[in-house]
């Protein structure tokens, strides 16, 4: 389970977090929204210890991540980026291999163990196949998914995502949410997930944040966080939300009349 | 097959090696360097021992050690910067080494072994006051954009040789070894320079030698190597620090060589792939096979006169490097 504890982050002078407290139950899905510069890319920094936090806490199994020294915390945590800049020299498979590094020694030597994880790894997000191709050749959902399998190749009990879908088509978009739902429930991670459309939120996430100007506005399930009043007050956009046609979950709409 | 590019780089290498004994003023057949060297000490002191023990074999370890250092570092170098145009030379830690160094000479400091052992020191001063400088100049919050860092070192590259030109019009006997040594010519003869930089080069290269897998983590970003689990701002920190270690060692004694570091890494890349694990190992053996061929094409060009060592680097390797780039301009290798 992962525990964020009045967390708060600030650049310079400026409150970028507001002592966020977020829980994420193993086996779940917590979808982070809220609008750009709301914090979430913060959130995701300042939780895998990239920014320093002024204040608050990351606990996972009773360890204070954010106390740790970052070999330990990647043993902990994972974090799945946006496939941008890529390397382009390196392979997929060396790619994955690279998320053994919290348990390999200071040479980067890799045991048949860590071979194993790492093609396990490939398999469960479906990309086997992508093993010797280069990154950097990589389709937009394929390098996604190859980030993936590096987060997962890491054996830790939490994955967070930063955007994962932001560069994605609808094909992919989905392919991946659901691939993270049922490694979620299937490996019983715990998941947090930044994500800009709601209504990905709405069908995948088991539960919702949502985040606005560096504060929590409100968390819960779906229906309970994308309420119009909410999502209008967030967005400064008056929306709509209706039933899901045939999905069991609420459905944004923006409503421009 | 994993070990074949070592093989190849030792092979090379050792050849080289050979070259650098038997060619100069004097050839030296090859049954004559066997022979002296398997036969120590020479029953008989030959003209060929003499020059081979006393000159060349010096003088070769000590191309052979700047060379590694050069294109070790500038594979940690490209690699710690994220592009492809790094090396010592860019971003201005040669240009200071070089500074400190001609301060160090400036200073009249008696030749003895501690007064050798000085001129490395301050050059090595020099490299790390330019790194830290530059790096501070370039920094922009928590961020350290490559652009910035190219221009604040290329700038102050230019300011440092200024200056170490002034110092050097201002000094008077020591006028045209300076020049010489910035030129890039090893001026001093023997095992002194050799022994006085291979403690700092056993240290610069060391580190770069283990940093491989780090390398590797930071292609990937500094955000992305830290949640990987790499303390980046230590390890980062580490790295320019053996770089320069090894590339102030280099400078020290053998003067400004350009395009080593900068080609050397580029070559291997293309040709062994872009794993630093590798790279960096592999950059030092053809480091070190590049300069010596070098040093054997300053020897003979002009002969009986030398030509400035890096004068040569520049003449052949560059040419040798844009017909590399250019057949394997497809692979997108960087």
């Amino acid at each position: 389970m992962l525990k964020i504890e009045n967390l708060t982050v600030f650049y310079g002078a400026r409150r970028v977090l507001q002592d966020v407290s977020l829980e994420v139950q193993s086996g779940q899905v917590l979808a982070l929204i809220g609008p750009n510069g709301a914090g979430k890319s913060t959130l995701v920094r300042a939780v895998s210890g990239v920014i320093p936090a002024q204040a608050g806490k990351v606990q996972v199994d009773g360890a204070n991540l954010l106390a740790l020294p970052a070999m330990q915390r990647a043993r902990y945590l994972a974090v799945v980026p946006q496939a941008v800049a890529m390397p382009p020299a390196f392979s997929a498979w060396e790619t994955v291999l690279l998320g053994r590094t919290p348990y390999l020694n200071f040479l980067g030597q890799i045991s048949e163990k860590d071979e194993q994880i790492a093609r396990l790894a490939l398999q469960r997000v479906d990309a086997l196949d992508l093993a010797e191709r280069r990154v950097g050749e990589l389709s937009g959902g394929e390098q996604q998914r190859v980030l993936l399998a590096r987060a997962l190749a890491q054996s830790t009990p939490i994955l967070l995502l930063d955007e994962p879908t932001v560069h994605l088509d609808l094909q992919h978009q989905v392919n991946l949410m659901e691939t993270v739902c049922s490694l979620a429930h299937s490996d019983h991670l715990a998941v947090l997930v930044a994500l800009h459309d709601l209504n990905l939120a709405a069908i995948y996430a088991d539960r919702v944040a949502l985040l606005v100007a560096g504060e929590v506005k409100a968390a819960g399930t779906a229906r309970e966080v994308l309420t119009p009043e909410l999502i209008s007050a967030a967005y400064h956009l008056p929306v709509r939300v209706v039933a899901h046609p045939f999905a069991d979950a609420p459905w944004v709409l923006p409503d421009s009349n | 097959m994993k070990f074949l590019p070592y093989l190849y780089a030792m092979v090379f290498l050792l050849l080289t090696v050979i070259l650098s004994i038997a060619v100069g003023a004097v050839s030296i057949p090859l049954a004559d360097i066997w022979r002296v060297l398997t036969n120590r000490p020479p029953q008989v002191v030959t003209q060929a021992a003499t020059i081979i023990l006393a000159l060349r074999l010096p003088r070769t370890a000590l191309v052979l050690l700047t060379g590694a250092a050069l294109g070790g570092s500038g594979a940690a170098y490209q690699g710690l910067f994220r592009n492809p145009l790094a090396d010592p030379y860019l971003i201005g830690v040669a240009s200071g080494a070089g500074l400190g160094a001609v301060l160090a000479m400036n200073a009249h400091w008696p030749y003895t072994f501690w007064g050798l052992l000085a001129v490395p020191g301050a050059a090595f001063l020099g490299a790390l006051l330019t790194v830290l400088l530059v790096y501070s100049l370039a920094r922009i919050g928590k961020t350290v954009p490559t652009t910035n860092l190219i221009l604040a070192g290329v700038a102050f590259s230019s300011f440092a040789t200024a200056l170490t030109s002034f110092l050097m019009l201002r000094s008077t006997g020591e006028l045209r070894q300076a020049i010489a040594w910035l030129l890039g010519g090893s001026t001093q003869a023997g095992w002194g320079p050799v022994l006085t930089i291979l403690p700092y080069l056993a240290i610069g290269m060391g580190i770069l030698l283990l940093s491989g897998h780090a390398l590797n983590l930071l292609q990937f970003g500094d955000d992305q190597a830290q949640q990987l689990g790499l303390p980046v701002m230590r390890t980062r920190a580490l790295i320019l620090l053996a770089a320069s270690l090894a590339t102030a060692a280099a400078v020290s004694f053998s003067g400004i060589i350009g395009f080593i570091g900068l080609i050397v890494p580029h070559v291997m890349r293309l040709w062994f792939g872009a794993d630093y694990r590798r790279l960096v190992p592999l950059s030092l053996l053809g480091g070190a096979a590049a300069l010596l061929l070098s040093d054997v094409l300053a020897r003979v060009v002009i002969a009986p006169q030398e030509l400035p060592l890096g004068i040569v680097t520049a003449l052949f390797g560059v040419p040798f490097f844009l017909w590399v780039l250019r057949r394997s301009k497809n692979q997108g290798y960087w």
